[in-house]
């Protein structure tokens, strides 16, 4: 074996930063493989697909259940079960089905409210027993009463159709895969530098190379590089995938995707080393990194929007570097909105990694 | 005694001093790690700092690395004071070998030495490093894989690699087999060989004798003797050390007056005679013993070393104190 020749220290650097993370079968899992697993189960499990019927229980008892079930099943929402009348009760409570069908006010005892009463005359044909504070039991109830109407004889007075739009980007696995996108370079980014300095202080590596003409900038910029060579494996990696396994496209410019992403990164990168700057311990950076990445996992709309949240957290959450990520993401990849008119995201992004950057340079600890 | 010892040079060929330390002191809160040292190390000269653990070795040798800044007083490096706008410069014509330092796991011995070597403007090859230190068949092993007397090669072949004027080990054999500290001695003689100039801190005495041309005691932060080890064990010990036990007591003052004796003292039931002249110290001792009627258990002499100096002035007589 020969010496090649040896280059810059920068490069150098950069090189056995890359060689160390590729060695580590572990990291390549975490930064490679798990959010691939984690899109394909997410995929799979909010998966489109035709609305489920929503179940309705008959009472067994009435002579014409028979009847009444098939009316219902015409209905497109609905199903229909003939259930005895030790079970309607039950299959209620535990939301086996929506609704129950009963000629017998009392088929299912109530436990608070009261059934209303039909003083004298003709009283109603069905008892129709729901629990009204559940959503699918109201549409139930509606469903229900067209159903049965219908099936009675009335007629629609005037025609409707139905007809269904599909946007492009708008199933769940496209608001998903931008998101996991921007989580992951969050994670790989802070977790890649921030333990693998902890780490080398911890072994006193940092003062080993503090005592040597290395520029100490260059040690730092070393970690930041090396992320930008995985950081192309991770982002096409994910993007990849979820194109041919789930037909995600990306809408904008792939360049202008490489871009954000390489900001991103540096971002993450950035704060890494924020946290990194002083911890002695990997308890102490673990726990940092957690406290850090915590919120910004539950709030920043990897998984749902964080419009959800209330309306006075909003501004707080809007400034989170994850979300500026996860936005700027998602608007070009499932909107093919042009980078620059998210520039809001992006400064926020800027501030983020620069300050914290910075401040790392600062109070740096070597030893 | 140490303006004396100062002034004595050995092995080197020539009087620059390389190291200064002048009134140089860093205290940790209550704690004086190092308390008022003055030392030269000059160039061609394989310098020896001993001391137990604590005694504020570590911290003295990074104040000299520029790794951490004394409280007090003023170090000079090739003539440079850290801090002072040209440390890098300085940087690439000194290296040092940490004790503590574990180097990357998954790098393999020819990467990290590669990657020390990228940090230097000169130096030797990495296969010339290879070649000198010994580890060539492990050349493409991975840093986790190697026993801990290869990691020390490892180790000082990172700090050969920019061919250093000068270079501080810390401790470079401590926890090594006596092979491995073969290895290592070796190496850094003959870096020696080659003028360059060394300082070790060690626990070893055997190590310090056979590599230093002048050694300081070092305790509580303190030099307590700086000499070259000959002149050191002469001064402490004399020249033979006789120890024996008696079934009875000794009275200390007599042994002290016996002919040949320079000094005695009882340690953990021993009696301990440092002699300048075991030929004359041992038949006195033998004749004082009968004289009295007391028997001598056990009886052994041997040529005094490092070991008794250091005993002499950290360990054996604070601790009868």
């Amino acid at each position: 074996m020969s010496e090649s020749r040896i280059h810059h220290p920068l490069i150098e650097l950069t090189i056995s930063r890359v060689k160390e993370t590729i060695r580590e079968p572990e990291a390549m899992f975490w930064v490679f493989v798990f959010p691939v697993l984690l899109a394909l189960a997410l995929g799979i499990a909010f998966r489109e697909r035709p609305p489920d019927k929503i179940p309705i229980a008959v009472d067994r008892r009435m002579k014409d259940a028979d009847r009444v079930a098939k009316m219902i099943s015409k209905s497109a929402q609905l199903k229909a079960l003939i259930v005895g009348p030790a079970d309607l009760n039950q299959y209620l409570r535990v939301g086996k089905v929506a609704l129950v069908i009963s000629r017998s006010p009392e088929a299912v005892p109530l436990k608070s409210g009261k059934a209303e009463n039909f003083p004298g005359g003709t009283g109603p044909e069905f008892f129709l027993i729901y629990d009204a504070a559940r959503s699918e039991s109201q549409l139930a109830r509606l469903a229900v009463n067209d159903a049965l109407q219908s099936g009675n004889g009335r007629m629609d007075v005037i025609a409707l159709q139905d007809r269904l739009v599909k946007e492009p980007g708008s199933r769940y696995i496209d608001f998903l895969i931008p998101g996991l996108i921007a989580m992951n370079l969050m994670g790989s980014g802070m977790w890649g530098v921030g333990f693998g300095i902890v780490f080398a202080r911890t072994r006193k590596l940092l003062k080993r190379l503090a005592a040597s003409p290395m520029r100490r900038s260059h040690y730092l910029l070393a970690y930041m590089l090396s992320r930008l060579i995985f950081l192309v494996g991770e982002v096409a990696g994910l993007i990849g995938f979820a194109w041919l396994v789930f037909g995600v496209k990306v809408h904008g410019s792939l360049i202008e995707l490489a871009i954000l992403s390489v900001m991103g990164s540096m971002t993450f990168a950035g704060l890494g080393l924020l946290v990194a700057a002083r911890a002695t311990t990997i308890e102490t950076v673990s726990g940092w990194m957690n406290f850090i990445m915590l919120p910004m996992y539950l709030l920043s709309g990897s998984f749902f929007p964080y419009s959800r949240f209330p309306t006075f957290l909003q501004p707080f959450i809007r400034a989170l570097p994850l979300t500026a990520l996860t936005d700027t993401m998602r608007a070009i990849i499932n909107q093919g909105t042009p980078l620059f008119h998210n520039w809001l995201e992006l400064l926020v992004m800027i501030a983020w990694g620069t300050i914290s950057f910075s401040v790392a340079l600062k109070i740096f600890r070597w030893q | 005694m140490t303006d004396s010892a100062q002034k004595i040079s050995a092995g080197g060929t020539n009087f620059q001093p390389v190291l200064k330390c002048l009134a140089v002191k860093k205290y940790y809160g209550a704690v004086k790690a190092v308390d008022g040292v003055d030392l030269e190390v000059l160039k061609g000269e394989c310098f020896g700092l001993l001391g137990p653990n604590g005694a504020g070795k570590t911290t003295l040798v990074e104040m000299l690395e520029g790794l951490t800044k004394p409280d007090r007083g003023r170090v000079e490096v090739l003539g440079y004071q850290w801090g002072s706008g040209d440390d890098r410069a300085f940087r690439e014509r000194i290296s040092v070998q940490l004790q503590e330092t574990q180097l990357a796991d998954k790098l393999t011995v020819a990467e990290t030495i590669r990657l020390f070597r990228s940090f230097y403007h000169r130096g030797h090859s990495v296969d010339e490093v290879i070649a000198k230190t010994g580890l060539g068949e492990k050349r493409t092993e991975r840093v986790m894989k190697l026993s801990g007397g290869t990691k020390q090669k490892l180790a000082l072949a990172c700090a050969l690699v920019s061919d250093p004027e000068l270079l501080f080990l810390d401790e470079p054999t401590t926890g090594l087999d006596p092979q491995a500290r073969n290895h290592i001695w070796e190496i850094v003689e003959e870096f020696k060989s080659r003028q360059g100039t060394i300082l070790l801190t060690t626990h070893y005495m055997e190590e310090a004798a056979r590599l230093c041309d002048r050694v300081a005691i070092m305790d509580r932060g303190k030099i307590l003797a700086l000499d070259r080890p000959a002149s050191l064990v002469e001064k402490w010990v004399g020249k033979e050390v006789i120890e024996f036990s008696a079934e009875e007591a000794v009275d200390g003052e007599s042994l002290k007056k016996l002919p040949g004796v320079k000094d005695a003292e009882q340690r953990n039931g021993l009696f301990i005679l440092k002699a300048y002249r075991a030929d004359q110290a041992l038949p006195a001792l033998i004749a004082e013993m009968e004289k009295k009627r007391i028997k001598l258990t056990r009886l052994t002499s041997r040529p005094a070393t490092l070991e008794d100096v250091f005993m002499t002035l950290t360990g054996g007589k604070l601790k009868n104190e």
